[in-house]
Order: C-alpha cells, then sequence, then structure tokens
C-alpha cells in the first residue's frame, strides 16, 4: 500500500481504476473534471483497461454509461450540479432498471446566479430516485467508498446504482494524504460483476416497455424500497469486510462520536462532520457539554434505525442541513424527525440551516450555534424556533 | 429591481473583479504615426479597454487598468500600429 | 496546528507547492491538508493556496483566516495584494526577493531570492522561472520541517527527470534564507 498526497477527485479516480471500471462515460463541469480527467489519463497511459465515451450532455453521459452497465460490464461516471440536474431523467431509468453502476457526485450548489462551492442542493434533490446516496468525510472515505458502492450496488440484494458524493472544492480540490490500497486487496474484495440480467446480441429483452399490469408496475416500486431496506445490511457487511481487509471500517450507515455518553446530538452528511467533531472537542472541553457527532454516511437508505438508537439516550438533537426544501424545511431534518415521530421517540430537535450556496462555516460558527441551542433546550426543555437559518456571524 | 426581495440581478459595472490589467505579461504599444483610424483593434478588444478618443495624434487610448494583454488588437492591426512587448 | 497561506500568479506553481508540501509532512509524521482558492484562474493573476500542518488527522475544512505562515512567490505581489491580510501577530513571512525588504513590523520574515536561484537550476517553463521548489526550501526553515523530507517529496512529486534539480534549490533556498526580525 502506497499513501499519497491525494485531492479528493483524484481519490474517486484512483478508486474506479482499482474496480476494474472497464466504461467511463462524463461530460466536464466544474468541480468534477478532474475526476474524468485523470481517469482520462489513466487509460491513455495504458494503467487502465477501460473505455472512455465522449459525450455532448450529462443526459447522454449516464446514458451511456447505464447503457454499457446493462451491456454487462462495469461503468461509472461523475457529474455536479446543473449536471446532475440534467442527468436526473436517467437517474430513474437506471434506478428503474435495476442496473447497478457508480456516479460521483462533487456537491455543489446550484444557480442562479452562477455558483461553483459546495452545498448539497444537487445530490439531495436525487433523494427519490432509488439510487443509494452517500456522502463522504474525507478523500480516503472518498477511496473507500468508490470501491464499496461498486460492491453495495452489485449485491443481488440491492442491485441498485449509487451515488458517492464529495462537497466541492473542500473535498474535490483538496490534498491530504490517502493511502492507495493494492490491486489485489481490491481483486479479493470485489467479486466479478452481477447485476439481474445482460443485454446481449442475439438474444433481445425489452426494458422499460408499457406496463402490462399498473400493479404490476407498483411492485416494482416496492421492490425497490424493498432492495433500499436490505441494502442496509450489505452495506454493514461490506464496510464490515473493508475494515478487516485495510483496518479502515466507516460504521456502516453512520458514525456516532463521542456519543457512549452524549446528552446532545449534532447530525450532519459529508466534509463539514469533520468541523463538527472539531467543535463538539471544544464544547466539551470548554464548557462541559455531553454532545456526540452523528455523522449520517447514507441518505439512501435512510439509517432510520442507527438513528433512534443513537437518539435514544439524548435530551435533544441539533442537524445541520447544507440545503433546504424551500417552504418546508432542510431534507436531513425532515428525514430524522419524522423517523423519531413514527417510531415515537419525542425529543426536540432544531434544524439549522448553514453554509447554503458554499457560505464558509468554521468550526466556531459550528459550536456557537450549537451552544445556543443547548442552552435553550437546559432552560426551557424545547427549541424557541425549530428551523433557523443560520448566516455566520 | 425589488426592493423586498433578494434577486440573482446585478448591473454591469467597471472592474468588478479588480484592476485585470495586474494580470498582464505583456502590454499593447501604439505608435500612432502608423494607425489609419480603421477601429479593427477597438471592435475586436474582448475586454473592450480600448475606446476611439480623437486627441491629438492619437486616435483611440487603450485602458490599461483592464486591459490583460491578450495582443488581439497587435494581431489584428492592418499596419502593425500596435506590438507587444514585455511588462516590466 | 501550523496554517499556511502561499500567495503567487497563475502558472507559479503555488497549489503544487502546496501540495508538496502535504507530502513532505507526512514524511516526518505529520498530517498535512492543502486546497486552493477559487478566483480568477489565469496565468500571471494573483492566486492562493492554503495548508495545514498538524500532528493529528486535519478535520477543519474551512477557509484559513489568520495564518501562521504565509508565502509569497512573486517580489511584487505585496504591491498589489495585501499578503499580510489576517496574518497572527508575531507570523512568519517568507518571501521571494531579490534583496533587501521591508515589511510590517512584528512578524518574523525569511527572505531568498527564489528567483535567482530557480534560474541557476534551469528551473524555467514557458519563460517563467518556478520559484515554487526553491520557496518550500525556504518554507521548510521557517518551520521547522526537515529539508530532507522536503527534498524527498519534490523528488517523488515532480518525477526523476525534472525532480533532482527542484531539489537541490530547494536545498540552496534552504541554506541561503536570511532571518530577519
Amino acid at each position: 500500500m502506497a499513501v499519497r498526497p491525494l485531492t479528493g477527485n483524484y481519490a474517486v479516480a484512483w478508486g474506479a481504476r482499482l474496480s476494474r471500471v472497464k466504461v467511463v462515460a462524463a461530460y466536464p463541469i466544474t468541480p468534477q473534471t478532474t475526476i474524468v480527467e485523470k481517469l482520462a489519463q489513466f487509460i491513455e497511459s495504458g494503467e487502465m483497461d477501460a473505455k472512455m465515451i465522449r459525450v455532448e450532455s450529462e443526459h447522454s453521459a449516464l446514458a451511456a454509461t447505464f447503457g454499457a452497465a446493462a451491456g454487462g460490464v462495469r461503468a461509472f461516471t461523475a457529474t455536479s450540479s446543473h449536471g446532475l440536474m440534467y442527468m436526473h431523467e436517467m437517474l430513474w431509468w437506471t434506478a428503474g432498471a435495476r442496473i447497478p453502476v457508480v456516479m460521483a457526485v462533487a456537491t455543489r450548489t446550484m444557480g442562479p446566479p452562477w455558483n461553483i462551492w459546495t452545498d448539497h442542493s444537487d445530490i439531495m434533490g436525487q433523494r427519490d430516485t432509488g439510487w443509494l446516496v452517500m456522502m463522504a468525510e474525507h478523500n480516503q472515505e472518498v477511496l473507500d467508498m468508490t470501491i464499496q458502492m461498486f460492491k453495495i450496488t452489485e449485491d443481488p440484494r440491492v442491485f441498485l446504482p449509487g451515488i458517492v458524493g464529495l462537497d466541492a472544492f473542500i473535498l474535490s480540490h483538496t490534498t491530504e494524504p490517502v493511502d492507495i490500497p493494492e490491486q489485489e486487496l481490491v481483486d479479493s474484495f470485489l467479486p466479478p460483476r452481477r447485476q439481474p440480467y445482460v443485454f446481449k446480441a442475439g438474444d433481445p429483452l425489452i426494458m422499460g416497455n408499457i406496463p402490462s399490469s399498473l400493479e404490476e408496475n407498483m411492485k416494482m416500486r416496492w421492490d425497490i424500497h424493498r432492495s433500499m431496506e436490505e441494502a442496509k445490511k450489505v452495506i454493514q457487511k461490506v464496510d464490515a469486510e473493508w475494515e478487516r481487509l485495510t483496518g479502515r471500517g466507516y460504521g456502516g450507515l453512520t458514525e456516532c462520536y463521542r456519543c457512549s455518553d452524549a446528552q446532545y446530538l449534532v447530525a450532519g452528511i459529508g466534509a463539514w462532520v469533520g468541523d463538527m467533531r472539531e467543535a463538539v472537542d471544544y464544547l466539551r472541553e470548554e464548557f462541559g457539554v455531553k454532545i456526540g457527532v452523528l455523522k449520517v454516511r447514507f441518505v439512501r437508505p435512510f439509517p432510520r434505525e442507527d438513528i433512534l438508537k443513537w437518539a435514544s439516550s439524548v435530551k435533544a438533537i441539533a442537524v445541520f442541513d447544507r440545503s433546504v426544501s424551500p417552504g418546508s424545511a432542510g431534507p436531513l431534518f425532515l428525514d430524522i424527525a419524522a423517523h423519531l415521530m413514527a417510531s415515537g421517540t419525542m425529543l426536540p430537535i432544531k434544524d439549522l440551516l448553514a453554509g447554503l450556496t458554499g457560505v464558509d462555516v468554521t468550526y466556531e460558527d459550528i459550536a456557537n450555534a450549537l451552544l445556543r441551542f443547548v442552552s435553550e433546550v437546559e432552560e426551557m426543555g424545547t427549541v424557541k424556533q425549530p428551523i433557523e437559518w443560520y448566516f455566520g456571524r | 429591481m425589488s426592493e423586498e426581495h433578494v434577486l440573482p440581478l446585478a448591473r454591469p459595472q467597471v472592474g468588478v473583479s479588480g484592476k485585470t490589467g495586474t494580470w498582464r505579461v505583456i502590454r499593447p504599444e501604439v505608435d500612432h504615426s502608423k494607425c489609419i483610424k480603421c477601429a479593427l483593434c477597438w471592435l475586436h478588444c474582448p475586454e473592450s479597454t480600448i475606446d476611439i478618443v480623437e486627441e491629438g495624434e492619437a486616435y483611440i487610448k487603450i485602458d490599461y487598468d483592464y486591459c490583460k494583454g491578450c495582443g488581439i488588437c497587435a494581431d489584428v492591426c492592418p499596419t502593425k500600429a500596435i506590438r507587444m512587448v514585455p511588462e516590466g | 496546528m501550523i496554517e499556511i497561506r502561499f500567495h503567487g500568479r497563475g502558472g507559479q506553481g503555488a497549489v503544487t507547492a502546496a501540495n508538496i508540501l502535504v507530502m513532505a509532512a507526512y514524511k516526518v509524521g505529520l498530517w498535512g491538508q492543502a486546497f486552493p482558492f477559487f478566483g480568477a484562474e489565469r496565468r500571471g493573476a494573483p492566486v492562493k493556496a492554503f495548508a495545514r500542518l498538524s500532528k493529528s488527522r486535519v478535520r477543519v475544512r474551512s477557509m484559513i483566516r489568520h495564518p501562521d505562515v504565509v508565502v509569497v512567490l512573486d517580489p511584487k505581489l505585496p504591491e498589489i495584494v495585501d499578503v499580510y491580510s489576517g496574518i497572527k501577530d508575531g507570523g512568519t513571512v517568507v518571501m521571494n526577493t531579490p534583496g533587501k525588504f521591508k515589511g510590517p513590523k512584528g512578524l518574523r520574515y525569511y527572505l531568498v531570492n527564489a528567483t535567482k536561484i530557480a534560474l541557476d537550476h534551469g528551473l524555467v517553463l514557458a519563460g517563467w522561472p518556478l520559484v515554487n521548489t526553491a520557496i518550500l526550501g525556504a518554507l521548510a526553515r521557517a518551520i521547522d520541517l526537515p529539508i530532507e523530507a522536503v527534498k524527498k517529496a519534490i523528488t517523488e512529486y515532480l518525477g526523476p527527470k525534472v525532480g533532482p534539480k527542484n531539489a537541490e534549490a530547494a536545498e540552496q533556498a534552504f541554506r541561503e534564507v536570511v532571518i530577519v526580525e
């Protein structure tokens, strides 16, 4: 194994290369572009035995990736922001067709105005498509999850496509040491590709024709939901196996940092979970607040059981959302609140809408917002404002 | 523009990216005696940093605060009245 | 944790310098993180890059507002950019300068003629002296990073063809740097 300084984007490219991807189809968009540039370089130099398909749009990029995967090979693409929106229709087709594909999304806010910085508007907008959706905290996790995601999505209990999300710039273009595993190790971890069917010349199959029965059609939707529930077990198992091989495990669907004695939790997804860890250490040391970080790794399938478990022993939860459903609230808050309530777990929960459109958020910002939240709950037993916009100091 | 809403609108204005002339590595210099007043440089400048001024012997004036030194003006000048010289 | 801000011009290799620094730090058991600031990306335009070095994994991802160290790759940049913005009291400035240099009081200056060193070693690309590896040598002196680790990182990062002469440039800068308080 070799540790090298890699950007998040190069970590993705290495993950795809080590997974022996055979087809890459993509269209450039900041901040994703250097993922595909690196893959093109690997292919051109002969270090990677794959075909690069240049396409005229993101819609075609995913269509070509999906087509190649339906033909029986491991296929990969990457995009961001407006590119992901342009792909949106094909996300439904890929998941509905039950074809495993892995895509990296370097998360970037949506316009207007034109803006290349990170928030989670793009990736959270894909929650309902039937793709597995995960967000990484650092570049090692980016590389490891690109490899893991192939194994998860190609498991017969899952057979759904998956997204590996990494925050624009603060991961995608940030260099940090990353351990690149040996090819042999990845080969021993990743079995040959499996998928529910393969399109072959001379053996005609129809996918996506008009349903003969609408009930049958509805069952297809139900089956995706059921497979998502099954995927939770697969995610745990695959992560545990990766940990045995590399020493690096991530807790499956969630990780809870300093939670064993925590009275409060702060929940989030993506790179700023690192800043949350720093904030929690600071609050414990300086203010004696017993608080832990609930790192939600998978947004879909949603880790309902994990969250109920972590929430069972705390007084209140603060959720940081880096995207919003205008007229409702942040999507992570909505999921957590709904599943807690549905299980009869009633506790104060607060949504902090912060860092949208790429606003820089420091650990001090997070600590300040959490201090106010904790003191409100301590004084009143509830939160004054369940949904609050935090613009920074 | 609405006073009550925060809109994704702005008025075009000079200098929103700062003085982009500081990016310049080579600068255009004009020999006004060779200028035939065709205004091709004015038409082609992608940054609109060339104005027609007709001041004394000068037909055009370059705004060096914003000229990035791309050299298109020198390239299109039919009489080679503009040449690019290193900054510095 | 040490927070470092690099000021350079597009094409001078400030981002590459920050990346090599991460690699060098790793070799002596430090965790590094490097990231560019994205503004107008163009050859010649003033650019910034950032790095954090720490004894443990760097978890924070926010911008660096109060650097401990500022590294200036182009002697003319202080005329057009506030390179001292937010620097901590008693902070360190690593400056590429052809001769004497005077900056604000209360800072520690590491002065080196990185342009001359780069030219002496034939480090020129498209007419521009590549000062980034020489300045890394001076930075190593300023933050007590072993020069051997920096040289090794440079050679690995840039490859066997240009790596060794860049490593020599770093070593020369490490030796020649002048400290002014």
